[in-house]
């Protein structure tokens, strides 16, 4: 492979190189964007059986105060969400937001008992957790190099994981527990990014690459790569950090609202104490300017990230952009996400995307594409 | 006579007629083909412009005029399905045939042995 010598490399990356993966850089790291089987399969198995996804490029950071209530409060100042209310063994979703209230990157966030665990993108780790460290006051916030991150999804992802570890299957979505397998210890949790039920499963660096390999021994688990996670995830209506989101949409914008819960939203009982809570406050008063939605394309053209909204099919009326957009293997058609003005937010709407100069009409559409299978 | 491009496209002439598809090569590094624009019957093309895109999962590519000529017939079978031209992207899977302004130009082309270096 003719690639930067500096990219770095997960350690599934000879396993990756073993099962014929095409490889390409991502995030600065030398990452399989597909297998032999191809995006197409790979999606459909996902959804139909069960995938194993390297995601070792993602940061894990134990964040460790001198209990978990303070290690909370202080997550709290950065991330508009309830850590301080997360029980023990569970997780949820959140963001860092920035001064003018947009998204510095988007997180999973977990009650250790003892300390917090977060999960941060690849692209934001050295910045995420600089960001941290200057700002949570009496915490120890530790990157975790030693470990890697798989992420097993689909209908069979209990029963792939429960093969190996029987309690897989008292898990529910969101729970995150300790699991010795194979002679390693691991953090699993049941979550994923593709809209399909499944598990996150830390594990030690060195015992990776056994797991995996006894993890696709099963028959009804395949290696899925990067290409085929961008369209499970759009077709669950997740954001991708850097496309969807980033620091000029703010968390209503994003319609992410709903991983605000009451008790950090204004009038709440801890509301505000964190960066752009005025700006999103505005927001939850007056609605957002705009607003991510779905958007399905009539007619078989993918319509892709970066392509301009129009509220005619003329070049006079932009409106938005679209931030997200490629073919849903699940949906057999084009699938696309992006941001139209408030008042043009509501499903059913029809509007238009240039591509290769002619417009082609848009419907918004709810999100998510596909019905998720998360076990609540 | 079949001859190939840099650009990854292959020619089958017969007399001032060549029918054009994309290699094998090009095929597998695009990946999974989900939609494909043709050129219009009796569109005019222009050696290096473009003739059709195609799409996959992942991005948009386009295929360019191999030659100058006119579009004198397209593969409707591929718009419908374009998981074709993976499948036997230098047999079914032909793009369109185009009546040669020149049809000595085609001399130019690479031959079977040349692109295959040129791919290693």
């Amino acid at each position: 492979m003719d690639h930067s010598p500096t990219l770095k490399q997960t350690p599934l990356h000879a396993l990756h190189l073993s099962l014929g993966a095409k490889m390409v850089p991502f995030a600065g790291y030398d990452m399989p964007v597909q297998y032999p089987m191809g995006v197409m399969k790979e999606h459909l198995q996902t959804r139909a059986a069960a995938g194993l996804f390297d995601v070792s490029h993602m940061g894990q950071v134990i964040v460790l105060g001198a209990s978990y209530e303070d290690a909370a409060r202080a997550l709290e100042t950065l991330v508009p969400v309830d850590v301080l209310g997360l029980k023990p063994g569970r997780q949820r979703y959140g963001f860092f937001t920035a001064e003018n209230g947009g998204i510095l990157d988007d997180l999973m966030i977990t009650n250790r008992g003892g300390h917090l665990l977060v999960v941060v993108n690849a692209a934001c780790k050295e910045q995420d957790v600089a960001h941290m460290k200057a700002h949570l006051a009496g915490c120890e916030v530790t990157l975790l190099e030693d470990r890697a991150l798989l992420a097993l999804q689909g209908p069979a992802a209990e029963r792939v994981l429960a093969s190996l570890w029987a309690a897989a299957a008292e898990m529910k979505f969101m729970d995150v527990r300790d699991a010795f397998i194979r002679g390693a210890d691991c953090i699993i949790s049941r979550s994923g990014y593709s809209g399909e039920d499944g598990f996150e499963i830390s594990v030690p660096a060195d015992k990776a690459e056994e797991l995996a390999k006894v993890l696709l021994a099963h028959p009804e688990c395949e290696p899925i790569g990067l290409g085929a996670r961008d369209s499970l995830r759009l077709e669950a209506g997740l954001c991708l950090y850097g496309n969807d989101i980033d620091t000029t949409t703010t968390p209503v914008e994003a319609s992410l609202e709903w991983a605000m819960q009451k008790v950090r939203r204004p009038g709440g009982e801890r509301a505000g104490g964190y960066p752009g809570a005025g700006r999103i406050a505005e927001d939850f008063a007056t609605g957002p300017v705009r607003r991510r939605i779905g958007l399905k394309p009539e007619g078989k053209a993918p319509v892709r990230a970066h392509a301009v909204l129009y509220a005619e099919d003329s070049p006079e009326s932009p409106i938005g952009e679209v931030t997200s957009g490629t073919f849903g293997p699940t949906v057999e058609g084009p699938v696309a996400m992006g941001y139209v003005p408030a008042s043009l937010a509501e499903p059913g709407t029809r509007v238009f995307a240039e591509l290769r100069g002619k417009y082609l009409p848009l419907t918004v559409t709810a999100l998510p594409f596909i019905k998720p299978t998360y076990k609540r | 006579m079949l001859k190939f491009t840099a650009e990854h496209e292959w020619l089958k002439l017969e007399g001032d007629v060549a029918t054009v598809g994309i290699t094998t090569h090009a095929a597998e590094q695009l990946g999974d083909l989900v939609f494909i624009e043709l050129p219009e019957v009796g569109a005019e093309l222009t050696k290096d412009g473009n003739a059709a895109t195609v799409e996959s999962v992942k991005a948009a590519s386009d295929v360019y005029a191999p030659l100058d000529g006119e579009v004198t017939e397209v593969n409707q079978a591929i718009v419908d399905d374009p998981s074709l031209v993976n499948s036997d992207p230098q047999g079914a899977a032909w793009f369109f045939k185009l009546k040669l302004k020149n049809p000595s130009d085609a001399d130019a082309l690479l031959d079977e042995s040349a692109y295959k270096d040129l791919i290693g």
